[in-house]
C-alpha cells in the first residue's frame, strides 16, 4: 500500500505548488502513471479521495493517464511499447526486453483557483 | 498508514468516498472561469524521495561507504545472509547496518550480536523503507566510512522497489523454497534488482526446485540481472557474493557507483 505514501507526497507536492503559483485550491489534477510503474492506479485513487480531505485538493477530480511502457528489444534490437513488463516483443517474440520508458509517475496538470 | 515515512500531518481515515475514479473533465465547466487556470508541469510524485535518496548518495559517496539495499519477501533469508556475510568482513571492514521491520528489534538484536552497529526502523503499518528513514540513520552515524552500510528492508517484494534509498546498489533475495516463478510474480522488484542473491542453496536436494528456470524468469524481468546462489548454512557461493561486494567497492571508487547495466551474461555459480 505504498499508494497512500504515493498521495501523501502528491498533496505536499500540491501544497507546495500552491505556495510558488499562489493557489489555495485545486479542482482537478491529471498524473501520468507509466503503463510499467509500480503502482496500481485504481488504490491510487482510492487513497487521493482519503489523503485530500481537509486539504487544498478536497473534492479535486482525478484523472490518470496511462502512457505506454516503452522497451529495447535484445532479440531483435527494436524498439517497442508494452503494455505490462512481461510481455514478450511484439516484433520478434524475445522475452528479453530492456525497459526504456512507461514507469513514471508523473503529476502532468492541475486546474487550480 | 504509511504515516512512519514522516509524511506527516495526514489523518489515517478508514472511509473513503470513491470519488477519485479517472473521469473526464468536460462536465465541469466552473462557476467563475475568469479565475480558475491550467497549470502543466511535470513534477515527479516521488521527487521528495529522490531528492532525498540523491542527497543519501552523495553522504555515503563523500565518505566512500557502499550502501547496499536487501530486499525480499518475508522469510527469504536476508538477516541469516547478513550474519554470515557480516561474520566474513567484520575483520576488515568496517560495517554498519539499517534494519527494517513493521515491528520488533529482533533482527538488529541478531546484527549487534556480530558485533557491528545496527539500527532498527520500525515502519508502524509502513510497507517499504523510504529515504528519509534512511537520511535520519545517517545523521545517528551509522554508515562508517571507507566501509559497507547495509540495508535490510521490510520483507516486501512490491512497494520497496519504488522508493530509492540512495543506494549504490539493489540486491534481490530469493530462497529456493520460494518458487521459480517469483520474479514473473513480482516483475517490478526484480526489474530494478541489480543483483538477484539466491539463498537457502543447501536445501535444493530435498526440493523440485529449478535455479536455471529461476535465473530466466529473472532475466525475463531484467535481462542483464546477475545472479549468484548461495547458502549461508553451508557457505556455498558466499565467496562470489564477496567478490561481487568487492567490484561494488571498486566501482564506488572509480565514482561510478551504480553497477555496469549492459552485462551481457552474469556469473551463476553453481551450489557446493
Amino acid at each position: 500500500m505504498h499508494e497512500l505514501a504515493l498521495c501523501q507526497g502528491l498533496i505536499e507536492l500540491l501544497v507546495e505548488q500552491g505556495r510558488v503559483h499562489g493557489f489555495t485550491e485545486v479542482r482537478s489534477v491529471t498524473l501520468a502513471i507509466g503503463a510499467l510503474g509500480h503502482v496500481d492506479p485504481e488504490a491510487l485513487a482510492f487513497c487521493f479521495d482519503v489523503v485530500s480531505e481537509g486539504t487544498l485538493a478536497e473534492g479535486a477530480v482525478l484523472t490518470i493517464e496511462r502512457p505506454d511502457g516503452t522497451a529495447h528489444c535484445v532479440g531483435c534490437g527494436s524498439d517497442v511499447t508494452l503494455a505490462s513488463r512481461l510481455d514478450p516483443c511484439p516484433r520478434c517474440g524475445s522475452s528479453q526486453l530492456m525497459v526504456t520508458g512507461g514507469q513514471d509517475m508523473q503529476l502532468r496538470e492541475m486546474e487550480v483557483r | 498508514m504509511c504515516g512512519a515515512c514522516g509524511c506527516s500531518g495526514q489523518e489515517d481515515a478508514n472511509t473513503a468516498t470513491g470519488r477519485g475514479d479517472a473521469r473526464g473533465r468536460a462536465d465541469r465547466a466552473s462557476d467563475d472561469a475568469t479565475t480558475d487556470r491550467v497549470i502543466s508541469l511535470e513534477l515527479d510524485l516521488l521527487a521528495k524521495n529522490d531528492a532525498l535518496a540523491a542527497a543519501n548518495r552523495r553522504r555515503l559517496l563523500a565518505q566512500r561507504t557502499l550502501g547496499l539495499n536487501l530486499m525480499s519477501s518475508p522469510g527469504a533469508g536476508k538477516t541469516t545472509l547478513l550474519v554470515a556475510t557480516i561474520e566474513a568482513l567484520v575483520d576488515r571492514l568496517p560495517i554498519g547496518v539499517v534494519e527494517g521491520d513493521q515491528a520488533t528489534n529482533n533482527d538488529a538484536a541478531r546484527i549487534r550480536a556480530t558485533g557491528v552497529s545496527a539500527i532498527q526502523v520500525n515502519t508502524g503499518q509502513g510497507c517499504h523503507l523510504d529515504a528519509r528513514m534512511i537520511a535520519r540513520a545517517l545523521d545517528h552515524r551509522i554508515a562508517p566510512a571507507d566501509g559497507i552500510l547495509f540495508v535490510e528492508n521490510v520483507g516486501n517484494l512490491v512497494c520497496p522497489a519504488a522508493f530509492d534509498l540512495g543506494e549504490a546498489a539493489k540486491v534481490v533475495v530469493v530462497s529456493v523454497t520460494e518458487g521459480e516463478d517469483k520474479p514473473l510474480k513480482y516483475p517490478g522488484m526484480f526489474a530494478v534488482a541489480d543483483l538477484v542473491l539466491v539463498t537457502k542453496c543447501d536445501l535444493l536436494p530435498h526440493l523440485r526446485f529449478d535455479v536455471d528456470a529461476l535465473v530466466a524468469n529473472a532475466r525475463r524481468a531484467r535481462p542483464d540481472v546477475e545472479v549468484l546462489t548461495v547458502s549461508a548454512q553451508t557457505g556455498a557461493g558466499i565467496d562470489a557474493w564477496l567478490a561481487w561486494i568487492e567490484r561494488a567497492r571498486a566501482r564506488l571508487r572509480d565514482g561510478s557507483p551504480r553497477p555496469g547495466r549492459a552485462r551481457a551474461a552474469a556469473d551463476v555459480v553453481e551450489e557446493g
